[in-house]
């Protein structure tokens, strides 16, 4: 497929490749297969151990040796963590539509709208395992403190990890150094904050809705 | 040669994107699966209290659970990731990676005794 092309663009944009496909996307994607074993292992591992707590606390009411413990999770406060996620992807989609159109200032603002909604959720998982903390689950406390922790707090690093991105696409934007040419960009930071969303959709109905 | 996509550039001239784009959904229908995504997570959580008043329904509730996530994880992936636009080899690498994870799921889970208890 024949295209005008600038020459400050032409090697880069119209590179060969044996696939015909651009190969960071190819590494993202090979990525992300990988990071679903990552995942995949932690949730296997809190499955696994699911109510096998010897002591307290436990994210349901349960009793354990003859002792009652009431549930520490809190649904309706998860639900609204996993509804401000879910938005952020529609806001990370909504920044790779607008560069693609040439819509820098759209995607300046879906991009400060993604990192904000992000900001939000790991605000959120921080005050959830401080208010766990207070209820006495630690890392070392029972299996369920272990694994929980494990697996949501290697999710959190994750969406940490996207934030940051974000906000470097966002200065690298401001800076004028993002063209609608390296829409790539976008779309290789997008796929990320994306799969971490879909992780969270797992998460959210195996660890907090999933009755044991 | 890479399949592009045209459209104009902050400093006016052409771009060239460098990947498959071809039939990718606009900003109004990446919204409106927004708003089906955010339905159906209401769905879950207004499924997940049905037991506490209908005792006889729990054993549906993991089944119901479990088909709505798989409906938001496959909307995310295939129109927001645009898996269902793009080539299959990325396909490949995903499904590949998912298939193991939940292949190894299973395993632990068999070794564990959580299906022959």
């Amino acid at each position: 497929m024949e295209h005008a092309v600038t020459p400050a663009h032409a090697a880069h944009a119209e590179h060969e490749t044996s696939t015909g496909l651009d190969h960071r996307k190819i590494a993202m994607w090979a990525f992300l297969g990988s990071d679903c074993l990552f995942f995949g292992s932690f949730i296997s591992t809190y499955m696994i151990y699911r109510g096998r707590s010897i002591v307290g606390p436990c994210p349901h009411e349960c009793v354990i040796n003859g002792v009652h413990y009431e549930g520490i999770f809190s649904i309706p406060y998860t639900s609204v963590s996993a509804f401000v996620l879910l938005m952020s992807s529609v806001t990370m989609v909504l920044a790779l539509a607008a560069i693609q159109r040439g819509n820098h200032r759209g995607l300046r603002v879906w991009l400060l709208a993604t990192a904000l909604l992000g900001s939000v959720f790991v605000g959120g998982q921080y005050f959830e395992f401080t208010s766990f903390w207070r209820h006495g689950l630690h890392l070392d406390t029972n299996l369920f403190g272990t694994t929980f922790f494990v697996l949501t707090g290697f999710h959190g690093a994750h969406v940490t990890i996207g934030i940051i991105m974000l906000l470097s696409l966002l200065a690298t934007s401001l800076m004028g150094r993002l063209p609608t040419s390296d829409s790539l960009t976008v779309e290789l930071t997008g796929l990320y904050w994306h799969f971490v969303d879909i992780v969270w959709i797992v998460i959210f109905t195996l660890v907090y809705l999933l009755p044991i | 040669m890479i399949e592009s996509h045209g459209g104009p550039r902050e400093g006016g001239d052409i771009y060239v994107g460098p990947s498959v784009e071809h039939g990718h959904p606009t900003a109004q229908k990446y919204i409106a699966i927004g708003v089906i995504l955010a339905v159906i997570t209401a769905i879950e959580v207004a499924v997940y209290y049905i037991p506490e008043y209908v005792p006889g329904f729990a054993p549906l509730l993991p089944p119901i659970l479990l088909i709505l996530s798989a409906i938001k994880f496959s909307l995310v992936v295939m129109f927001f990731m645009h898996l269902k636009f793009d080539s299959r080899l990325f396909s490949s690498f995903f499904v590949g990676g998912l298939l193991l994870a939940g292949a190894v799921l299973i395993a632990l889970l068999a070794l564990f005794h959580h299906f022959f208890a």
